[in-house]
């Protein structure tokens, strides 16, 4: 069982004039858990995010991440979490072993560092061949294999993933999946929203937000079992309201 | 026939994004093009809606050839694009009617078509395009794409990025005008949604894999599945691909999908393997099979020739 916090929402909450987006949420993701992050469209799960990693202030309400305070320590958290999204990813214009070097300068690696890491990287993902390709040259599914990989590269605590694999074949979604157990096992945290039902199975825990509430949050086997029905495609059905 | 594609291809540079295709839609069908993200869907769209020129091969649209007679074939699609791409910053009511008249109609005289759909973004209709949220964007674009009563309507991946609720809502909605005649060419990369076709057509890499009814795709594919569980899913994973007769191990929702190479496999056996690995609460069942196994076992052949390319 996992039992240390790495995040913890307390009474979060965000205003957009006199609409509340994210209403009074509070819980704690555990350390090496995968934690599914889920919702309809217009839930709230994005500005959620957005507050967790430091980009956005809560109107009201605190949260530490890797066990420091969001809204005072903004700059150390996001020294010590990866983020990953579908739509901006990596520098299409960059090839593969350019974008590894930026990021790994951006994250503050040494040059010595970055050259391990980038040979180990390419090698674990079988890019040998494509390292002096131009990232846009590559299919969606290797894109974001290298994003999730490149956004590991500082050894962050916790990895925030943004839908990662919307529009990605089947098969390299599970790949991309496998990606994900591995790193976890190794004692990373991994945070994820998606759209596939079938993809909150795999989470450890799943949340699931309906107009700015979190309305369940338990594994998917006991949320299952609590609204009666045998898939998380029924668990989501049966609480994500529609807001529009 | 409502369209017919024969022997089409297109290049870019050189990616091959259409390689040779051909397939049929009937009449007052809902057809599903089945595929992930490049596999050549959106250039299909857009040959048949007259926006690009293939390289080879023939295509038709209400029994009208693409390039001969795209100005009629114009009049008779509706055409949903992937992005976004009404007047942002013309209002709702203001795009509705742009668009109806370019059509040389009117949103009364087609109301009927589009009520069920328009009736919901109708508390907007006075606010910028630009300014809806991503479903009330899909409807607008749905009923702009609507407002002259298309023979065959094209909607390129309307649900992607979309919730469970928000796509079986958009399923729905497309259920009910096909009911009115409307043949629809749709694309998605949610396989789950080819179940909701009359026909689909699995596409990956330019070329098409399969094309008929998902219930015909589906009781084709002889291969055996199984529902494999136990305590720990990563190491279950790669236990069951260091399994010597493994052909596919794929995680599917909360079990794994296993199938095995040979014709005289025992469940038994890999049960006795995965005990002996240390694996607790195994249970090994019979999968029923769905258009993602197939999909994923037909791509997985095609995928090392793809790839030389």
């Amino acid at each position: 069982m996992k039992t240390e916090k790495i995040i913890s929402v307390q009474n979060l909450t965000k205003m957009f004039g006199d609409f509340t987006a994210v209403k009074n949420i509070s819980f704690d993701v555990y350390k090496g858990e995968i934690f599914g992050f889920l919702g309809a469209n217009g839930a709230g799960k994005t500005t959620a995010m957005k507050m967790l990693i430091g980009i956005s202030k809560p109107t009201s309400g605190s949260s530490t991440v890797a066990g420091l305070d969001v809204a005072t320590q903004t700059e150390k958290v996001k020294k010590s979490i990866g983020y990953m999204s579908q739509r901006f990813s990596l520098y299409d214009d960059l090839t593969i072993r350019e974008n590894i070097n930026f990021f790994g300068g951006i994250y503050g690696l040494s040059r010595d560092q970055i050259r391990q890491k980038s040979a180990r990287l390419i090698e674990s993902l079988g890019l040998q061949k494509e390292s002096k390709k131009l990232v846009k040259s590559l299919p969606l599914g290797w894109k974001q294999k290298l994003a999730f990989s490149i956004s590991l590269l500082h050894e962050p605590k916790i990895v925030f993933l943004d839908e990662p694999t919307g529009g990605v074949d089947p098969i390299t979604r599970r790949q991309f999946w496998e990606l994900i157990y591995a790193e976890a096992d190794k004692g990373t945290t991994i945070f994820v929203t998606t759209h596939y039902m079938d993809e909150a199975e795999y989470c450890d825990r799943v949340s699931i937000m309906a107009e700015g509430e979190i309305e369940a949050l338990d594994s998917p086997k006991k949320l299952k079992k609590q609204y009666n029905t045998n898939s998380m495609d029924g668990v989501f059905l049966k609480l994500a309201r529609n807001v529009e | 026939m409502s369209i017919s594609v024969h022997n089409l291809s297109k290049s870019y540079d050189k990616i091959k994004a259409l390689d040779a295709i051909s397939f049929e839609v009937n009449e007052g069908e809902l057809f599903g093009l089945i595929g992930p993200d490049g596999a050549g869907k959106t250039t299909l769209f857009r040959i048949l809606t007259t926006l690009l020129i293939a390289d080879e091969g023939v295509a038709k649209v209400a029994n009208m050839e693409v390039v001969k007679e795209y100005k009629r074939i114009r009049e008779s699609v509706g055409y949903m694009p992937g992005r976004f791409s009404l007047y942002q910053d013309l209002t709702v009511l203001e795009n509705l009617n742009f668009f109806a008249t370019i059509f040389g109609t009117t949103v009364e005289e087609n109301y009927e078509l589009i009520k069920d759909i328009y009736i919901q973004i109708e508390p907007f209709k006075d606010r910028r395009a630009g300014k809806l949220s991503g479903g009330m964007k899909q409807k607008l674009a749905l009923c702009c794409a609507l407002i002259h009563k298309p023979k065959v309507l094209f909607l390129d991946e309307p649900t992607t990025g979309v919730d469970p609720v928000s796509r079986k809502e958009f399923w729905d909605m497309l259920k009910r005008l096909n009911k009115h005649g409307i043949t629809i060419l749709v694309s998605t990369p949610y396989m789950d949604e080819a179940a909701l076709c009359d026909r689909i057509a699995l596409i990956q890499h330019g070329k098409l894999l399969e094309v008929d009814s998902p219930q015909n795709i589906v009781d084709r594919h002889q291969k055996i599945i199984y529902n494999v569980s136990a305590e720990n899913t990563y190491r279950l994973i790669q236990d069951l691909k260091r399994f010597p007769t493994q052909e596919a191990v794929y995680a599917f929702g909360e079990f794994i999908h296993y199938t095995d190479s040979k014709s005289s496999f025992s469940p038994e056996e890999l049960r006795a393997y995965l005990l002996q690995n240390n694996h607790k609460n195994v249970d090994i069942h019979t999968a029923v099979t769905t258009i993602e196994d197939v999909f994923m076992d037909l791509a997985s052949t095609f995928k090392s020739e793809a790839i030389e390319n």
